[in-house]
């Protein structure tokens, strides 16, 4: 997979993509952030807050139950303040 | 439909020229251009910086324009989004519609911009007198959004 990050999620954790093959026991978003929080205190940080963080799978919004597979793009982000 | 992510500056007059060339059956042209305030609170803002999520972007305004032009009957839309660093008196966003009454551009260009704020993948990182800092979403807009929905 490609995980990307943006805004101050990419901050805390000190890199804005890498790749990720999809680990064996994670099938879904939600279980993606928390294999990710378990990598260290920047990913602890970053994903501190769940309802502050919103997740894109292949560049479409999704929840976190939304089921990963492996080649996926997977955007976590803050909600969007543009405009 | 025109939608554009750009770093540069944008000309509303040349945009509206574009769309309105060599035409004569629209009735109403409204425009919205969104610009970068010199203050957040009481901190002074010296400079903005626009993240933004490259394609998705893009794809989301598409989105969001093809959902007005099937609420309202629109002769044309364009949406200019910026990204990169900008100063307080920069644009940012432009929404021009077009109609042949000017209830339908009315409310589909609010009705894009308020799509837009809490839908397009857009971040505002402010640099203050007080430092700098990530923009937090607000209720507010989440509010206007929430508005629209049938």
């Amino acid at each position: 997979m490609d995980l990307l990050y943006f805004a101050h999620i990419r901050e805390t954790i000190g890199c804005s993509n890498e790749p990720l093959p999809l680990p064996e026991n994670i099938s879904n978003v939600g279980q993606l952030i928390d294999h990710l929080r378990a990598r260290g205190q920047n990913y602890q940080a970053a994903f501190k807050d769940e309802t502050s963080i919103r997740a894109a799978v292949n560049q479409c919004y999704v929840n976190f139950d939304h089921p990963l597979r492996d080649g996926d793009e997977v955007a976590f982000f803050p909600p969007m303040t543009g405009g | 439909m025109k939608i554009r992510v750009q770093d540069h500056d944008f000309s509303i007059a040349a945009e509206i020229d574009a769309l309105c060339a060599g035409r004569t059956d629209i009735g109403s042209i409204v425009t919205f251009t969104g610009l970068v305030r010199d203050f957040h609170g009481k901190n002074k803002i010296h400079k903005m910086t626009l993240e933004h999520f490259p394609g998705m972007a893009q794809m989301q305004l598409e989105a969001i324009c093809t959902t007005a032009e099937e609420r309202w009957p629109l002769q044309g839309v364009t949406v200019i989004h910026r990204y990169g660093p900008l100063c307080p008196g920069d644009q940012i966003v432009l929404v021009i519609t077009l109609s042949a009454h000017r209830e339908a551009a009315f409310q589909a260009a609010e009705f894009i911009m308020d799509w837009l704020k809490t839908d397009a993948p857009f971040w505002k990182k402010e640099q203050t007198t007080a430092g700098a800092h990530w923009v937090n979403a607000k209720d507010s807009d989440r509010q206007k959004r929430k508005k629209w929905q049938k």
